[in-house]
């Protein structure tokens, strides 16, 4: 029996030592955030600020362009997830439940574009973009995602499972096949949409890659993007404001996570597939 | 005119086919079929012709100083962060796993911190480890120094900069494999341990061996090719905290791709970068493929 709560013990040590390596990050990025300023130019080794220094957040939120980059990251990914959603979906549709001429072909060509991670399209993408004049607008941030093979796939293998009687039914009421797609199959398809959009939200709130070649224009920084602008105009002298943007920034995505942990595992997992 | 019902059918198809369709051939196909042609090229942005150079800018690759160094830097990224990722991320799923029986709310505590950094923004994150490992500010420096032992250029160490990056690679993605392992083990069946416990594995430890691991073999190797895939775009936490610096110490496959490509605008040269990535990237999602048909088998 103390064998037990040995083992138990020490397993507990091991698994608390490991996640307190997790939270090192995020501790320090928040102590840092409220520390007054003389308090993070120190040497000594502090967790607790002695006072909680809030003009760190005042400051990043109203004498920074952080408001703007929140809003234009959600303009970013609210923008991809729709676009996405209204090619993937119907194109699913037809190849899990209509027969046409080219059906394998289409279908070749979705698992061959998931095996193109996005970085091997950039140059010419950018190349044409700079052609038609795209550079530096919310298109250009927008548009290269939308043809999403990772969603085409998920939702046909969603509506695949679905029984064709459901669409037969629906026809022989007189529904027109686009309103089948967006009145009976996406509603059905309401969990694989899910899943879906918290990994598409996630994957491209946090991007870095493409907002760095596609926009030079800070007006159009995404957050990622622009914590590194403010990060490099401070000089390293901000260093509090700094971290609250770094909060401010991660904030939105770990607070969804908290709320719907089971959900946002899933959607992140099921992304594995992608890679 | 009159349509047929079959030509009606296929204008249905295509109308609902179509548009997803040929966004893929634009946005996918298409360029990578450019970038190919261009890895053959000297072209550069904003120029108005082109020569075709051959395999020049692959030999420049290969044999260049910096072109070897950002390939050695990304494969010596991805060999370590692959075993201690994998194998961090297997022993926190058994650690919790256990927890689970004993203690839910704590084990359930534990899933949420391991996996805050896959849902953080790794952006901010590196911002925030800047910090960490500063150099005179930082925790860590900060506590070496109280413990007496000498501060580290984390960051700024040519020698060093390469393994702190991987561990923050390692940082990222113990949470992801720990999900993905904590799946697996909920799959394997009770019933096998008590069968085991019957033919004398009693300790912990034998039956790990003679169940556990050896039901675990094809999510192990599964959630070793997605680390590796992950691991060989290793691009933010560089662009970040290094820009592949200090004297291309960090320098790694994509980020080479978007300086040469985007910072010098060489982008006959940044093709050929991009070929190779994908190339390396292409074997293994395809070994990736072939071990997700296999776990089906397995089941």
């Amino acid at each position: 029996m103390s064998r037990k709560i040995l083992g138990r013990s020490v397993q507990t040590l091991l698994l608390s030592v490991g996640a307190a390596f997790i939270l090192l990050p995020f501790v320090w990025m928040l102590s840092l955030s409220v520390k007054p300023r003389d308090e993070i130019f120190t040497t000594d080794v502090h967790f607790l600020p002695s006072r909680f220094e809030w003009s760190n957040f005042t400051f990043a939120l109203t004498e920074t362009d952080i408001p703007l980059f929140l809003w234009n990251g959600l303009v970013m990914v609210a923008g991809i997830l729709v676009f996405q959603i209204l090619f993937a979906v119907p194109c699913a549709y037809a190849l899990a439940q209509r027969q046409f001429a080219g059906r394998s072909l289409v279908f070749g060509l979705v698992l061959g574009a998931l095996l193109v991670p996005f970085h091997v399209t950039a140059i010419p993408i950018f190349l044409g973009f700079a052609q038609i004049g795209l550079l530096n607008t919310f298109w250009a941030l927008i548009i290269p995602f939308i043809p999403t093979a990772f969603g085409i796939f998920l939702f046909r293998q969603f509506f695949a499972q679905l029984p064709s009687d459901l669409f037969d039914a629906a026809r022989v009421d007189g529904m027109s096949e686009t309103s089948i797609v967006w009145r009976i199959a996406f509603p059905l398809a309401l969990p694989a949409a899910t899943a879906f959009a918290i990994f598409s939200v996630t994957a491209h709130w946090n991007d870095l890659f493409w907002p760095l070649i596609a926009t030079t224009d800070p007006g159009l920084a995404t957050p990622p993007r622009g914590i590194l602008y403010f990060r490099d105009q401070e000089s390293g002298d901000n260093v509090g404001p700094l971290m609250a943007a770094a909060v401010i920034t991660t904030a939105p995505l770990v607070i969804a996570f908290l709320l719907a942990q089971r959900k946002f595992i899933q959607g992140i997992a099921s992304g594995g597939l992608k890679g | 005119m009159r349509l047929s019902p079959d030509q009606r059918s296929a204008l249905t198809s295509l109308w609902l086919a179509g548009p997803a369709t040929l966004a893929m051939v634009v946005f996918i196909f298409l360029p990578v079929a450019i970038v190919a042609v261009l890895s053959f090229t000297d072209y550069q942005f904003g120029a108005s012709s082109f020569n075709w150079s051959g395999l020049d800018n692959y030999i420049k690759l290969f044999t260049s100083s910096i072109g070897q160094r950002a390939i050695t830097n990304t494969l010596l990224y991805v060999a370590i962060v692959i075993p201690f990722s994998v194998g961090f991320g297997l022993f926190v799923a058994i650690g919790l796993h256990q927890m689970s029986t004993w203690a839910p709310r704590l084990s359930n505590v534990m899933k949420t911190v391991y996996f805050l950094p896959v849902a953080a923004t790794l952006v901010a994150m590196s911002v925030a480890w800047q910090m960490v490992l500063h150099p005179s500010l930082g925790i860590v420096n900060q506590s070496l120094a109280a413990l007496g032992a000498a501060p580290q250029n984390w960051l700024s160490d040519r020698g060093l900069v390469l393994y702190t990056l991987a561990m923050i690679g390692i940082w990222q993605s113990i949470g992801y494999n720990m999900v993905l392992f904590l799946a697996g083990l909920a799959a394997i069946p009770s019933d096998l341990y008590d069968a085991a416990e019957v033919d004398g594995a009693g300790s912990g430890w034998s039956r790990f061996w003679t169940v556990t691991w050896p039901m675990l073999g094809p999510t192990t190797l599964f959630v070793m090719v997605v680390t590796a895939t992950n691991a060989f775009r290793v691009f933010e936490t560089v662009a970040t905290m290094t820009k592949g610096g200090p004297a291309f110490a960090s320098d790694t496959l994509v980020y080479a791709l978007y300086r040469e490509g985007f910072v010098y605008f060489k982008a006959g040269y940044a093709s050929a970068i991009t070929m190779v990535f994908f190339v390396f990237l292409l074997v293994l999602t395809l070994l990736q493929f072939r071990v997700v048909e296999k776990k089906v088998h397995y089941r």
